[in-house]
């Protein structure tokens, strides 16, 4: 039994597992207590199952629960890593590196340090999407203190070299921040390997609850210091401070441990889905461009271009399958995904893209559907396309002058 | 974004899609827009040399839905007009019969430049046969 509209939008957010609702349900009710209560079991019980949530987390990322800072999501990890080792090693370099195809959460807080006088460098991406690391290694200077590139993108699910990154940043003494929200949980991740010296989570990407994230900050070789962006009762090791969100985190801790223990064979399902929605797709219509490597790829994602068929339209001839159209944080605007521009595919591609989410809870059956009535929706909006139809009479579109408005 | 009813029903049930012979003298074909901004429309009139009434109106559009239900609702409206009432028409008259939201009022600016397109070319069309 199909229930619509279809779910294909994962890496907006995720359905949360019915074992993580399972899990946080008590922490709403008897047991309330403020994990920084210290007097009263109360307190004891709470901050029990905070420490157990963040061993589950540690343990999916290979690293240790004292490395790990709760946050209220990704967003505020990003913003917490990157102004917070800006501003404690500022006397030691005001310049920083990552690329323009990160989140806007990283991307405008760099913005907003180079208001404060700090020095950005915004790497470019290749066709696949993927950062160049000779380029990488070219732009760090004596002055640059930390690079910020993420684990997964969130529009084309490619994944960059982080491991390559971490040696890179290593070898020259820098710091090593990326966002994981997409890759935690989905492949694998383990802050040694990769010599990551923060990275930032969120629960909802991986079937937990939305308002909770956590930020790893390194404590050993080296020791990660961070001016905290909140100031108050000294939480998470004076980071950041404020009462913690004990059922959020417990449902993260829940589902970081069901990702962790099911990754493996999840991984190898949902690719397997993804590629038969690739396969099916191609079967049935021609002119189709995979946007990003699609051999390091997150499993569930594809974003692919339909071309000369408008993405809005598309989206709306679909009308009984979430999914999105750039990303669902600029869908708003009439603008091409900037992620998407990056790769220089052209703006009528970009225009022209949807990208599929998929994850644990989508089925065979769901792909095929979509598949079927996609191939009947783009084949129609072609018909109605004057561009479709001066490319099949041998116009090449590149030579028409247009009259841009 | 939710869409108004009449844009829903003419993206499902567009009027008027195709294409009329572009070298006909009696056809007029404006081409708009640009494939990196989101939307290009062709707008073809046929209009009849006997009567001037324009008898036969076809689009194509790439674009959002309420591009593309711009575009059919001026095939609608052109069909029977003479030329000189199609110039008459104006974008604001699309806004309000498909009550598009502010951030889509391009799309109706875009039909209008459309219709103002394809009787530009019938009428440059109709100059040059004549002179010859």
């Amino acid at each position: 039994m199909l229930k619509f509209p279809i779910y294909f939008d994962n890496h907006a957010t995720s359905p949360m597992d019915p074992r993580v609702l399972e899990a946080m349900l008590p922490y709403f009710t008897e047991r309330f207590g403020n994990a920084a209560s210290r007097n009263h079991k109360y307190g004891w019980e709470a901050e029990e199952a905070v420490e157990i949530a963040r061993k589950q987390i540690a343990d999916l990322i290979g690293a240790s629960p004292k490395e790990i800072v709760f946050t209220s999501g990704a967003t505020e990890s990003d913003n917490l890593a990157i102004k917070g080792a800006a501003y404690m090693y500022r006397e030691k370099g005001d310049h920083l590196i990552t690329a323009v195809t990160e989140h806007k959460a990283v991307i405008d807080t760099c913005k907003r340090l180079e208001k404060e006088g700090f020095k950005v460098t915004y790497l470019p991406v290749r066709k696949d999407g993927l950062i160049d690391l000779d380029q990488l290694r070219g732009a760090i200077t004596g002055k640059t203190t930390l690079v910020s590139i993420m684990a997964a993108n969130n529009e084309i699910g490619v994944l960059q070299p982080i491991g390559e990154i971490g040696a890179i940043a290593k070898e020259k003494g820098i710091l090593f921040h990326t966002d994981a929200v997409q890759a935690v949980g989905k492949v694998p991740f383990d802050v040694n390997a990769s010599n990551v010296h923060m990275a930032s989570l969120t629960a909802h990407k991986i079937y937990g609850p939305k308002g909770v994230g956590a930020l790893y900050v390194r404590r050993r070789n080296p020791r990660v210091l961070l001016t905290p962006g909140i100031d108050g009762g000294g939480h998470e090791r004076g980071m950041r401070s404020g009462t913690l969100n004990v059922p959020g985190i417990v449902g993260f801790g829940k589902a970081a441990e069901i990702c962790r223990l099911e990754m493996a064979s999840e991984g190898a399902r949902i690719g397997a889905m993804r590629d038969r929605l690739n396969r099916k797709l191609h079967e049935g219509l021609d002119e189709l461009y995979i946007n990003g490597s699609t051999e390091h790829r997150l499993p569930g994602n594809l974003n692919i271009s339909f071309a000369y068929v408008e993405g809005e339209s598309l989206l709306m001839g679909i009308n009984d399958v979430a999914v999105s159209s750039g990303s669902a944080c600029t869908s708003a605007s009439l603008e091409p995904s900037y992620v998407l521009k990056a790769l220089g595919a052209g703006d009528e591609l970009a225009h022209s893209s949807i990208r599929f989410g998929l994850g644990r809870f989508n089925t065979d059956e769901e792909v095929d559907y979509v598949v079927a009535k996609l191939v009947s929706v783009v084949s129609k909006l072609r018909e109605m396309s004057p561009l479709y139809e001066m490319v099949k009479d041998g116009v090449d579109l590149t030579k028409v002058e247009w009259s841009a408005h | 974004m939710a869409y108004s009813d009449k844009v829903v029903d003419h993206f499902n049930n567009p009027r008027n899609v195709g294409s009329l012979p572009k070298q006909d003298p009696t056809v007029g074909t404006g081409l708009v827009g640009a494939p990196e901004c989101g939307d290009v429309m062709k707008l073809q009139v046929r209009v009849n040399p006997d009567t001037g009434v324009i008898d036969e109106a076809k689009f194509k559009t790439f674009g959002c839905g309420s591009a593309i239900a711009s575009s059919s609702l001026a095939t609608e409206w052109l069909k029977g007009k003479t030329v000189d009432q199609a110039l008459a028409i104006k974008n604001t008259d699309i806004v309000a019969e498909l009550a598009l939201p502010p951030v889509k009022i391009h799309c109706s600016v875009l039909a209008e430049d459309a219709i103002k397109a394809a009787i530009a070319d019938y009428k440059q069309k109709q100059e040059a046969g004549q002179a010859s």
